[in-house]
This record gives C-alpha cells, structure tokens and sequence, in this order.
C-alpha cells in the first residue's frame, strides 16, 4: 500500500487550509488522541498550522492544545487529547482523554498510531472504539516502518476494526487530504462506520442492557451509556461517584465550556 | 427489558453492584484478555515484518549514547559544545546590539535636554527605565536565540529521553522520579518553564521534590552571570586561544555543582518532609527522528526567546527606574543604594560577598538577568546601568577598586546557583501547587542553603587560605 497522493489532481485540495489558534467559532469538534510518540503533535500542528491555543484542562494541570482548519467550507476545531497508552486507570492524562471523548462530544476522534508498533497501539485504538464510533485510525510514521521493512494493510486494518484507517506521513504531509476527506466524512455521518466492539458473555450483556435505559433516564442526552454501565459493572469507582452525585450532567457542560485559565506559559513547554 | 421509571443514581449504582456479584468472578480478566486477543488478531492480518528494517541503527546509537561508561561523558560533552557555542556565538551581536542601544540611548537624552525637558525626568526614562531594557535585551537576546534551538534540536532528535535514561538511576537513588532528569532539563532555560514541566510526574511526591528542587540548575537569566565570572576569573589567566573553551568549561562545572545540589537536596528531601519510594515508570526511548527544522524555529524563537525576553523586559524596565531613583535620591549628600549597601556589607562581608552585591540581589527579585548590571552601576556609582566596554576594564573595576578576590567570584558563583527563585518562578510555583506553604519553602530553602554553603566556604577560605 502506498502512501503516495497526488495533489494536483485531488479535487479538494484548495479546499483545506489551517487556521491556527482560531478557535472561536467552528463547526465540527474532532479530537487526535493516540500514544505517546506516536508524531500527534506532528499531525497536530500540520493541520492547523504552527500556531496554537494552549492552556489547562479544566481544574487539571494537564495541557490543552487547540487549533481549527477549514476544510470544503466548514471549519473543524481540533482538541490535543493527552498521549495516552490506555484510558483505563486513573493518572490525571487518562482521565482528560477519556472525560473528553464521553462528553466532549467530539464530532469525530481521530487516534495516532505508529505504523512500526502497530500491536502496542491498538489497545487505545479498541478502547477509543468502545466509547465513540466515530473514529477515524491515522496510521503514521509510515516511512519509517517502511525502513524498517514493516508494511501495514490499512485496508486489512480498516475492515477489522469497522472504521476508516489512512496511511499517511504526518511529517511530510503525505496523505493528509485523504485523513481530512475521511474525517469530514465521518463528522458528518457521511461514512457510516461499525466499530469492533468486543461481545462479553451472555450474562454480561444481559447485565449491560439492563443498566443502559436506566442510565438513560436518569442523566438524559448522556453520549454513551453503554460506556458507563460497563464501567459501573466494573466497579470504576470515579464514574460510580459522578453518577450519584449528578456531575455527569455536570461534566457534559464543562467540557464543553471554554477554558478561563487560559495561559500562554504553558506553551513554553513545546508540543509535547 | 422493561424500561425502569425514574431510577435514582444510587438505585442504578445499586443495580450495578448487584448484577456484577451475578456474574462470574472472572469477568474482568475475560474482558482484558479478549481484548489482548483481538489486538494479537488484528495485528498478525495487518502487519507484515520483514525483520530486515535498519532498526539496528537505532539501537546502535542508543548503545552508545546509553551506555554505562560512555553515557555520561557524551552527555557533559554535548551540553558543553552547547555553551561553547552560545559563548562564543552571542559575544559579537551582544556588543553590537549594546552599541547601538547606547549609541540611541545618548542620542535621545540629548533631544531631551535640548527639548528643556528637566533632567531628572531625561535621566529617569533613559538612564533608567531605558537603560535596563536595553541591557536585558542586548545581554539575553543573543545567547538565547542561540541555546533554544540548540536545546530544541536534541529536544527533536529524540535525545532527551536519553538523558533522563542515563540519569534515572541517579535520580533514583536519591528517592526522586527519573522524570526530574527532563524538568531539570528544561530549568536550564527558564526555571519557571522548568516549574511547569514537572507536569510530566506523575505522583504529587515526586513532583513537589522535582518543584522543590528546579531552582538548582542555573536558568537563563543566571548564565550571563556565571559567564562573566568565568571570562573574568578564570578565563583571563589562560592565553586567549582557549579562554572561551576554559569559560564553557568552568560554566558547565557550575552546571555540575547544580546537578549536585539538585541531588543530595532530593536526597534529603525524599528522607524527610517528603519521604516515599521512588516509583517505576516506563520510560519509552522513541526512536530517533530527524528534526523539522521550520517548527524548530518557530517554538524555539517564538514561543520560547521572545516569551522569555518579554518577561524579562517586563521586569527589566520598572527594576532600571529603581536603580535609578536609589542611586539619585540622596538624603544627606549619601544615595540610597550606598546607604543600604553599607547596612548589608556585615552580612555579605560574613558570606563573602559584600553589601553591594546582596543589594542587586533584592533589586534582581523579579528578573536574575539584572544582577550584573545593579552591582556595576552602584559600584560605579554613577547614577545608572552601565556597560564595561571590555572584559579588562570590568577585571579592573572589581579586583583593583573593589576588593574582589577567587573567593568573591567563587561565593558569586556560588550564591547565583543557591539563592531565592526569581518572582515568576515563585509565582508558577504557587500556581502549580496551589500551596502557600510549598511555596514558601521553596523560595527560602534554597536562600537558607545559599546562606549556609557561602558562609562556610568564607570561613574555610579566611582560616585556611588566609583571604
């Protein structure tokens, strides 16, 4: 599979231009999650250009970078998610990424994965997978595990998980107006995408349909009450809480809220 | 599946406590492992390995620049050619920058006094205020527009997380975070900015020591400092060929003598107030990558020089306007700065320093890059910052005039490592922790430490040495 794209022939491409740290008005939301090193920032700063909007999460001392680009008329906020290997256990990095992707809405996410370690990613990827699905899989660093001698059927990739996977090099630019076209498509419901989810025992499934409508009915317009009941079978005690004490609700709405520490110190940290 | 009414959160938590003691014990490793399974599946039909990929070069590299016996070494070395050049490099457009901002500086008083402007206000906005921005920018601009992008470039390559490879188990030892290796790193251009790169630890212990402990590695702001002591001192007994390489050296001794303190302080701290095992982490050494040079520049230049530069401005230009009402109020025929000055001399002398340098350093509070120029100007005592044209002149004015010795430049040295974090570091402090207390004892346990170790090293220099 090769990564190569033809620019002068793709129909789009005047289309798309970065808007940097504009990030007041938008149409979409699409939030880049993936590990560590994974070139995120890369990706990051090669759509939205080299300037940024950076701060703090809410009541976190974890950074929050935001851009926008435009693409075929409509302007896409995109939301930095911590690099994280996983978004189950408790460090302060897990727990923004995954506060975001349950109730930040995100029109799409699209996860970084390092096409050298493809293995070690896809724990994120399946874990993303449970709680959106809209996902679009941005297989980076193609380049090097060419060199390395790794190919990867993104193809192969994208049938299994049940949602669009592109190739791309997001240090040169290689392929990025095919990941845009795919996450234009999947923001707007376009490309309808059936994410792997694994199936649990009967039992455990019985259980999971009986806690979801009373989920439902007790914090309407939650984004993923399967999620959440599945958290709660594990007992996850953080979400127990958030349910009882009615932060769900509460969480939707400051996610969504704009970020008051706004600070342009946090940028002397670089990208990472 | 009836459709519950109204269920109460704590009914729906209930619920869920009951229907997981229904089912099998086991379920959460099920879970784990179907999905170990399934990521094991997805791999083997999309990933094909030729294993022929020069991966080995990598790992050639990271044998090196990791090794035991050799990854120290290397390490000093690099952040020796990284002074070196930063000397060396900034040394021409600083003089340049400092002749033309003087050059404007006398040109504008002139219009002023020609204006009929009164003189104290010609003197207050350009002897003052002006002077000390044009001494921040000239003294700060050059060497920094040179170290970030140096410090970018390993930063890029991949080189950083080696570093805190190489010193994890030093850092271990001492009951820290092998982390600490990069916000120390990262302390080195501006400690606030170190401050806030804590945020990579993850336990709130090991944090508060890397917060704690910043301060101990010179930032920026102190290297113009330690570099003029080291051209000054001890560079000048060394023929000239190898001046700047002696000065880069005796820098990066300094540099030493921080990581030190920056250690046993952990060491203590980690055994006491703040006492814990140090936790694992997995450190992933990525591999290396070339650098983007475009986005180089731009962080390095923009986010990091000119934030740094600004804020130092900021500070530079009220500081100068203090200098100069000090040194031009007079009660009694004696300025404020000599009056302070004397009062603070028994205490510098104890340490010693003496009284005109401990005075810059209260001046120097909010920005350390002011240090060098408050002492001149108050020893010289004419009335504003000044620049010493040549590095024999300043020699003159402090050894023949001022009765510097090896010990003042040494203490100097010294208590520019171990003093108070400038106020922006302070603050950050306070924002990072949220803590009143935490902050307080780190602006004044590193003053206490600076007191202490000069005060020794005087008393063991003046009874054995004869100083």
């Amino acid at each position: 599979m090769s990564v190569e794209h033809n620019c002068e022939t793709c129909p789009v491409h005047a289309e798309m231009a970065p808007l940097g740290a504009t990030v007041e008005a938008f149409d979409r939301v699409v939030a880049l999650a993936g590990n560590p090193n994974t070139g995120k920032s890369t990706l990051f700063n090669a759509l939205t250009g080299l300037r940024q909007h950076t701060g703090n999460w809410p009541g976190k001392t974890v950074t929050r970078a935001e851009g926008a680009f435009q693409f075929a008329g409509l302007r896409y906020k995109l939301v930095d998610l911590p690099g994280t290997y996983s978004l189950l256990s408790t460090s302060d990095d897990e727990e923004v990424a995954r506060n975001f992707l349950l109730f930040g809405r995100p029109d799409c996410t699209v996860v970084v994965v390092d096409a050298s370690a493809l293995e070690r990613n896809l724990y994120l990827v399946l874990q993303v997978l449970e709680i959106t699905d809209r996902v679009v899989v941005a297989v980076n660093l193609m380049d090097e595990a060419k060199r390395r001698g790794i190919t990867v059927d993104t193809r192969s990739l994208s049938r299994d998980l049940g949602v669009p996977a592109i190739p791309i090099v997001a240090r040169t630019g290689d392929n990025m107006m095919a990941l845009v076209g795919e996450v234009a498509a999947v923001a707007a419901g376009e490309t309808v995408t059936q994410p792997l989810r694994s199936k649990g025992t009967p039992a455990f499934e019985h259980a999971v349909t009986t806690l979801v409508p009373m989920i439902e009915a007790a914090a309407p317009g939650i984004p993923n009450a399967r999620w959440i009941a599945i958290r709660l079978l594990d007992g996850d005690v953080p979400v127990e809480e958030a349910l009882a004490s009615g932060r769900l609700a509460e969480l939707v709405a400051r996610q969504q809220a704009p970020d008051a520490r706004f600070s342009r110190k946090i940028a002397l940290q670089g990208a990472q | 599946m009836s459709a519950p009414i109204a269920a109460t959160p704590s009914d729906i938590v209930r619920e869920a406590a009951a229907l997981r003691r229904s089912l099998d014990a086991g379920f959460r490793e099920e879970v784990v492992t179907s999905l170990y399974g399934e990521v094991e599946r997805l791999t083997r039909r999309a990933v094909q390995d030729s294993g022929s990929g020069p991966l080995e070069l990598d790992q050639r590299i990271d044998r090196i620049v990791t090794s035991r016996l050799l990854g120290l070494p290397l390490m000093l070395v690099i952040l020796a050619v990284i002074f070196w050049l930063t000397i060396v490099g900034a040394n021409v457009p600083s003089q340049m920058l400092a002749s033309a901002f003087f050059w404007f500086e006398d040109l504008a008083a002139g219009w002023f006094t020609q204006l009929g402007v009164p003189w104290w206000i010609t003197g207050f906005v350009w002897h003052g205020v002006y002077r000390g921005l044009a001494w921040v920018i000239s003294v700060m601009l050059p060497p920094m527009a040179i170290f970030f992008p140096l410090f970018t470039i390993l930063e890029d390559l991949g080189y950083l997380p080696r570093v805190a490879f190489n010193l994890d188990y030093l850092f271990k030892r001492a009951g820290a975070h092998g982390k600490q290796a990069l916000s120390m790193a990262m302390g080195f251009g501006c400690n606030a900015a170190g401050v806030i790169a804590t945020r990579v630890i993850d336990s709130p212990r090991e944090r508060l020591v890397a917060i704690l402990t910043n301060n101990f590695v010179p930032c920026n702001g102190r290297f113009p400092t330690l570099i003029m002591l080291a051209t000054v001192f001890v560079a000048a007994s060394f023929p000239p060929a190898v001046a700047s390489l002696v000065a880069a050296g005796s820098v990066v001794a300094i540099v030493l003598v921080g990581v030190l303190f920056t250690l046993v302080v952990s060491w203590v701290l980690s055994r006491t107030v703040l006492r814990g095992e140090a936790s694992a982490f997995t450190l992933e050494l990525p591999p290396y990558r070339r650098p983007a040079m475009a986005r180089i520049l731009y962080t390095s230049l923009i986010d990091r020089t000119l934030f740094v530069l600004w804020r130092a401005m900021v500070t530079a230009a009220p500081a100068g306007a203090v200098i100069w009402l000090l040194a031009n109020i007079s009660p009694g025929g004696v300025s404020l700065a000599t009056r302070t000055a004397t009062f603070l001399d028994p205490l510098g002398w104890a340490m010693g320093l003496d009284g005109v340098i401990l005075l810059a350093y209260i001046i120097a509070i909010p920005a350390n890059e002011i240090v060098v120029p408050t002492m001149l100007m108050v020893y010289m005592t004419q009335g504003r910052m000044l620049e010493i044209e040549s590095m024999d002149a300043l020699r003159t004015l402090l050894v023949d005039q001022h009765g510097w010795t090896l010990l003042t430049a040494v203490n100097l040295m010294l208590f520019s490592l171990l003093h108070n974090p400038c106020a922006t570091t302070i603050i950050t402090i306070y924002k990072e922790t949220l803590s009143v207390r935490w902050t307080t004892i780190g602006a004044l346990m590193p003053l206490a430490l600076g007191f202490i170790v000069t005060m020794l090293t005087a008393a063991m220099a003046r009874a054995w040495f004869g100083f």
